[in-house]
């Protein structure tokens, strides 16, 4: 007589843990199998974020531990939201959000477009387009600063050849008001495939029958891509945007690579002064009061997009 | 009678055993650049002579402070000895990372004395200027000035340099001489090559502008804070001398430096320099050996000068680093038993045969000395001169405002000088009052 797997583990079951099983209603067993993960969420995540709240109010210094931690209220909050630098640092992270999103999406979703096209070579191109994004972000920003280099590097070369400037006569990394589009370029050439990637989803999902039902009731290409592709894909973009904006809010290695947050404070991202606020300054109660005050802000900023773009998807 | 020599041999190796200490793993933390490679060549003499095995933890510059720091924060056990910066002793001693070494130092007979006097109160004192010892004087560095000595012995550039600026192109005997020189070859075509003057720190996101731009502060006046009164910093860091210093190195680099150094600390400075691209670099010492031995500018085709002086000082930035034992190591007496081999006379002149800058006296007062290496009168010189950067807990702080604040006007040009040291007496104040020092 043979029996199932889970007939042969009830039988192993001592009768009094299976007469005790047997008592537990759905949901006590249901707890019993999440109780893990939700442990785990607690320890790594929850626990965490609860501590930081708590140092954000603090003086606590992780490298002065014979020092005495005092309570010191929203000092911190004060500080860093009535510090100019902080702003400043602010504006450079809106400046290299914005544009990279810009940039990202009109290329990335042009690139999908002719890529969704069949064409001899489609696959090879595909895979030629797709190459930065499998780079490391350090080896990408140490490569730009070599091609950004005023006398070797190809960039410079490129742009001088284009518009007969001197190739050494402007520094990309060293120029205050080139630096900030330094970092957009370098960051728009990694992920834009990443973007392209998403929007081909979206215009490999918009089935053919559509765009067959428009040519019988004559409607132009111009007419079907703003009244059928735009539309349809538009769910895929706004996640590559959330995707991109997310990541691009905590960028901090191509960054650190190729200006180090220079010239001055220039590209100092938000991500970079936390960091040196938390590991190089040691403020840890103030730095946990700024990572409290990211948090909010792209929390609050997430999930507003979120709803949107589930509006989006209701259409 | 087999019996018993069988047994009193037993007895002899028991003996034995107990009476040497078992052999440890040591591992020995430091930074990945030249130096590092010889002490692992040097350490071989003590693995033999100890039966102690060395391992070892280099991390490169830009990254040395965050990584090592953090090990040291956290208590841990990866490094039993450390040869830390020279600004971490403060916080090192202060915050119980380092195990002291004044009773080692009685017990062993080590005295400060056989050390250069500079690198004892740069890299093992603290409180600075007490006889409270937290490492051994390890590694002597000072940044110095290398110079293409076969460009500056061109007839047609020594002619056209007297005719321009009405004396020998040679050696600077100030910074204003050494700016003339930097501006005299920056662009000039070399045998079909477009060189520049000169390059100099400028790194932003470690420590390079601030090791590079005291050069230029201290010798026109600069001073941390008041001598009489510490942490009296109003009227110190910000003085007019001070202010006219930190014009000078904007100066310097908008003018004689080669186009896109916005970013340049060591390594860039070298490999400027090696591949032709400049007449002078900024650097400190440890880079002249690899200079004498590298194909393009060495065997006598550079040159080596301390640090020009100013108009109301001569000062040199400090490097270096002192060697610790970190007290959360369980294996402290091996540690120690390493520093007491290293600072041997015969061990320290090894040191400084295979690369190593040696700190002793001995090595560096032996009459050979200043003509072992073309460079080594240029050290001895430089070491004379020295001035470090804070030595305090909060070392790290006062270094990144230093960073941010020198960074943001002499690369970034926002702003003026005034308001640059200006900001940055706000910002070391409000440091020191959360230290309580204020």
């Amino acid at each position: 007589m043979s029996h199932t797997p889970m007939e042969r583990i009830a039988r192993a079951t001592p009768a009094p843990m299976a007469r005790k099983v047997r008592g537990l209603s759905d949901r006590a067993i249901a707890w019993i199998f999440v109780a893990p993960s939700i442990f785990l969420l607690l320890a790594v995540n929850i626990f965490p974020l609860i501590w930081t709240i708590r140092l954000s109010f603090t003086n606590y210094k992780v490298n002065r531990p014979n020092r005495d931690v005092e309570f010191i209220g929203l000092r911190n909050y004060e500080r860093i939201l009535t510090d100019p630098d902080v702003w400043a640092t602010m504006q450079a992270t809106a400046h290299f959000l914005i544009w990279t999103i810009v940039f990202q999406v009109l290329i990335g979703f042009t690139l999908a477009f002719l890529i969704n096209k069949k064409f001899k070579g489609n696959d090879m191109w595909t895979t030629i387009i797709v190459f930065p994004m499998m780079l490391s972000p350090a080896v990408v920003g140490n490569f730009w600063t070599f091609l950004y280099q005023p006398q070797i590097g190809l960039f410079n070369y490129a742009i001088g050849f284009l518009t007969g400037a001197d190739p050494s006569s402007f520094s990309m990394i060293g120029d205050v008001n080139l630096a900030p589009w330094a970092i957009v370029i370098a960051d728009t050439w990694m992920w834009t495939p990443f973007v392209m990637l998403i929007c081909l989803a979206g215009l490999r999902s918009i089935p053919d029958s559509i765009y067959e039902a428009a040519e019988c009731d004559r409607a132009s290409k111009w007419r079907q891509f703003w009244t059928i592709t735009i539309p349809m894909a538009l769910p895929f973009l706004m996640l590559a945007v959330l995707f991109r904006g997310i990541e691009n809010f905590k960028m901090f290695d191509l960054v650190v690579q190729l200006t180090g947050g220079g010239p001055g404070n220039t590209t100092t991202l938000t991500s970079i002064d936390l960091k040196r606020e938390a590991f190089e300054k040691w403020r840890t109660g103030y730095s946990s009061a700024y990572a409290v005050i990211l948090f909010v802000t792209v929390f609050g900023l997430a999930s507003i997009y979120v709803k949107a773009l589930n509006k989006v998807k209701e259409r | 009678m087999k019996n018993s020599l069988k047994y009193s041999v037993a007895a002899a190796a028991l003996m034995t055993m107990a009476g040497t200490a078992s052999a440890d793993d040591l591992t020995l933390c430091w930074a990945s650049w030249d130096p590092a490679n010889a002490l692992i060549e040097l350490s071989k003499d003590f693995e033999a002579a100890s039966g102690h095995s060395m391992n070892f933890e280099f991390v490169p510059w830009p990254n040395f402070a965050d990584r090592m720091l953090n090990e040291l924060n956290s208590g841990g056990k990866l490094c039993d000895l450390m040869i830390g910066d020279s600004q971490w002793i403060g916080g090192g001693a202060e915050n119980g990372h380092y195990v002291k070494l004044n009773d080692f130092f009685d017990a062993e007979g080590i005295t400060m004395d056989d050390f250069i006097p500079a690198t004892v109160t740069g890299y093992a004192e603290w409180p600075k200027n007490t006889p409270n010892y937290w490492a051994l004087p390890a590694f002597g560095d000072v940044v110095g000035w290398t110079y293409r000595k076969d460009w500056f012995d061109r007839p047609d550039l020594q002619a056209e340099f007297k005719e321009t600026y009405g004396r020998d192109l040679g050696v600077p005997a100030s910074l204003d001489e050494l700016k003339d020189i930097a501006q005299f070859f920056q662009g000039r075509d070399i045998d079909g090559t477009t060189v520049y003057g000169a390059a100099i720190y400028t790194e932003r996101g470690s420590e390079g502008i601030t090791m590079g731009v005291t050069n230029a502060l201290y010798n026109y006046g600069f001073e941390y804070n008041n001598p009489d009164t510490p942490y009296e910093l109003e009227g110190f860091v910000n003085s007019e001398s001070a202010v006219a210093g930190l014009e000078f190195y904007k100066e310097l680099y908008d003018t004689a430096t080669p186009p896109g150094s916005s970013n340049w600390y060591m390594g860039e400075n070298i490999d400027a320099y090696k591949s032709g691209q400049v007449a002078l670099q900024m650097n400190f010492a440890f880079i002249w050996p690899g200079v004498e031995a590298d194909p393009n500018v060495g065997g006598g085709k550079s040159g080596y000068f301390p640090n020009p002086a100013g108009p109301n000082g001569h000062f040199a930035q400090l490097g270096g680093q002192g060697i610790s034992v970190v007290s959360y190591s369980d294996k402290q007496d091996a540690a120690l038993e390493y520093i007491k081999w290293f600072a041997q006379p015969e061990i320290q002149a090894r040191w400084w045969e295979l690369g190593g800058y040696s700190a002793l006296k001995a090595v560096v007062e032996d009459p050979g000395f200043a003509t072992s290496q073309p460079y080594a009168q240029t050290f001895l010189d430089s070491m004379a001169i020295v001035k470090d950067f804070w030595a305090e807990p909060a070392y790290a702080e006062l270094l990144l405002a230093m960073q941010q604040r020198v960074h943001d006007y002499v690369i970034a040009g926002n702003g003026t000088a005034q308001q640059a040291l200006d900001g940055l007496v706000k910002d070391w104040t409000e440091t020191f009052e959360d230290e309580g020092k204020i």
